[in-house]
């Protein structure tokens, strides 16, 4: 791996609009050139994303069905991950349960950058405001991730869609920020004075001129909060506060085995490789999109 | 120094004030009356009403707050509705092995992350710098509750080498007392470790491409001196910025941690508290891990200002 200063020299000028026109392939293309380990981040995202879509094909039990008689099976012909407690497939909950970790990692990312983006327009663009808007993502910032998600839990009471609430309110800080200072930085550019100038609306100067370029830093770091949220959910749901336990998450799966763990290690085990494989395809995805999008390469 | 001691404790107040507004709405968005939660839905209207005036909530939510705040501020969080015991006992109580255990896995943090981010650097592109950055990435993905039970797996159920869980406290022997933690701080200090790595890595590699190394290499200096000596202490500084964010995961992530292995700290009184909805229970702890967290990093930052006479502001 090479560090971000040695692709400074290497990097070809393509402008932002260019590299647009050029769609998205072509640019995963050219990051997958620059850094193999990037594919393989693709390929496992691609592998999770495909298990959690065609979960109901590739299934080979009902995720919810009980079956007594083949309880605590250990992986096997039959069942390649075991069983639990109740002879559910432990293959069949950890493929849905691939479903609600990600759909929580993509809402909670979706309700993160449309809230951080929004703070951080109007932070990065009025000083009134900022001093109190950043002075709140301080403060939110001030507490451990995962106690306030636990503390917002709480208050909200267990479900899948306020584990989305809570953690949308620990990570928007994160991008809150980052919109902030791009805007600070881009807004003081002679291009956007001259939009200015011109007359340019300013929305259209919003939106054209100073979001696409706090684009790429916001794009990097929402990868990385994608691979958060999923880690986030996993840790409520294995404490019993994240999502309910009648629904298999990989949280939930892990904490049911754990009085097992004696006799039936694979109940924990399993679900927990399907969380690190999930989380490192996201890592490895954002550290190739954070070296190719550098920002620094960009504002220097 | 004490113009910017006290430039950095006035710029703490509006976040602490933040921190305690958030703390004290947690009990404000609750769907539904607290009191009637916590009464159950048997009780009457007099009794509801009879304990939202004990608990204050008749009262306008400004002076809630400054009431609340002002007991805050004295070290009073309050009562559990629980126990009925002073929060700050409850606390207390189960902040022993919480406090070993964020002190053990910051330990075994910085003994992986450090020793291995500077053989990353020192050996920068090899397949050892290779090695280095693909644990890091793999520590970052794991979940430390989920280590902890692979752990417990391997060296409790099959080796028998280690205790699966419980603890002991250290006043009763230290050896013991580490016996039963080596797990659970292996578990918390691995997946911390990676953040520290990468760190490490790069804050080294920024102070090897400086002149004064190039000299030290070329006036014939051993290439361990140069490091050690010459390109670590400078590299060390930056390094405890990381420290003081890598505490404030570790204090969330042993509240996880805790709950796999059975240790009676912060984290298992707040997971309890949540399943009994004891909001005074999880509000003070919040509370009290956040300003340690804002207190921790304002210290990491007064040290910096110790450490490296550069930084001016």
């Amino acid at each position: 791996m090479k560090a971000a200063g040695e692709m400074a020299a290497g990097a070809p000028a393509i402008s932002p609009a260019l590299r647009r026109r050029r769609g998205p392939s072509a640019l995963l293309w050219r990051m997958v050139r620059r850094r193999r380990i990037v594919a393989v981040g693709l390929v496992l995202l691609l592998i999770v994303l495909g298990a959690a879509l065609l979960a109901p094909q590739l299934a080979p039990y009902d995720p919810v069905a009980l079956d007594v008689p083949s309880r605590l099976a250990a992986p096997g012909a039959a069942h390649p991950f075991g069983t639990d407690e109740f002879g559910r497939d432990i293959l069949s909950r950890t493929l849905y349960g691939a479903r609600l970790s990600l759909a929580v990692g993509a809402l909670v990312t979706v309700l993160v950058t449309t809230a951080g983006i929004a703070v951080g327009l109007i932070a990065g663009t009025n000083p009134r405001a900022d001093r109190v808007l950043m002075r709140i993502m301080d403060g939110l910032m001030a507490f451990p991730d995962i106690l306030l998600a636990i503390a917002l839990m709480a208050s909200l009471g267990p479900s899948a869609r306020n584990v989305v609430i809570a953690l949308g309110f620990v990570y928007t800080p994160r991008i809150a920020r980052i919109v902030r200072a791009s805007v600070l930085v881009v807004a003081s550019q002679e291009y956007v004075e001259a939009a200015r100038a011109v007359g340019a609306p300013v929305a259209r100067i919003l939106i054209r001129h100073i979001l696409v370029n706090t684009a790429s830093p916001v794009i990097v770091q929402a990868t990385f909060i994608t691979a958060y949220a999923m880690l986030g959910e996993a840790a409520l749901s294995f404490l019993g506060v994240g999502i309910p336990p009648q629904i298999p998450t990989w949280g939930g799966i892990i904490s049911e085995g754990q009085v097992y763990l004696r006799q039936a290690w694979w109940i924990s085990i399993f679900p927990g490789a399907a969380i690190v494989l999930s989380v490192l395809s996201l890592n490895l995805l954002g550290d190739g999109l954070r070296d190719y999008l550098d920002p620094r390469l960009r504002y220097s | 120094m004490l113009a910017y001691l006290t430039g950095r404790l006035a710029a703490l107040l509006p976040v602490l004030l933040v921190v305690a507004v958030v703390v004290f709405m947690l009990i404000h968005v609750t769907p539904g009356d607290p009191a009637r939660v916590l009464l159950g839905q048997d009780a009457t209207v007099e009794q509801v009403a009879a304990l939202r005036h004990e608990m204050g909530l008749d009262r306008p939510l400004p002076l809630q707050f400054a009431l609340w705040l002002g007991r805050a501020v004295r070290g009073d969080l309050g009562l559990s509705f629980f126990l009925h015991l002073p929060v700050t006992t409850d606390i207390v109580q189960h902040a022993g092995p919480t406090t070993m255990l964020s002190l053990l896995g910051l330990g075994v943090a910085l003994v992986i992350g450090i020793p291995t981010g500077i053989v990353s650097a020192v050996f920068r592109n090899s397949w050892l710098d290779q090695a280095s950055l693909a644990l890091a990435m793999l520590g970052a993905a794991v979940p430390s509750f989920w280590l902890g039970l692979s752990l417990i797996v391997l060296f409790a159920v099959d080796l028998g080498w280690l205790p699966s869980s419980g603890y002991r406290s250290p006043g009763a022997g230290l050896g013991q007392s580490l016996h039963y933690l080596v797990l659970p701080a292996l578990a918390l200090g691995l997946p911390n470790s990676s953040l520290i790595i990468r760190f490490t890595r790069s804050s080294l590699l920024d102070v090897l491409g400086n002149d004064y190394i190039r000299t030290a290499s070329a006036k014939g200096l051993p290439r361990p001196r140069v490091i050690f000596r010459h390109a670590m202490r400078n590299a060390l500084v930056p390094i405890l910025t990381v420290v003081g964010l890598t505490f404030a995961a570790l204090m969330g992530g042993a509240v996880v941690t805790e709950t796999v292995f059975s240790l009676p700290g912060i984290g298992q009184l707040v997971v309890s508290s949540v399943l009994r909805r004891d909001y005074p229970v999880i509000q003070g702890v919040i509370l009290l891990v956040a300003t340690i967290y804002v207190l921790v990093n304002l210290a990491v930052d007064v040290l910096y200002f110790v450490v490296d006479p550069r930084v001016r502001y």
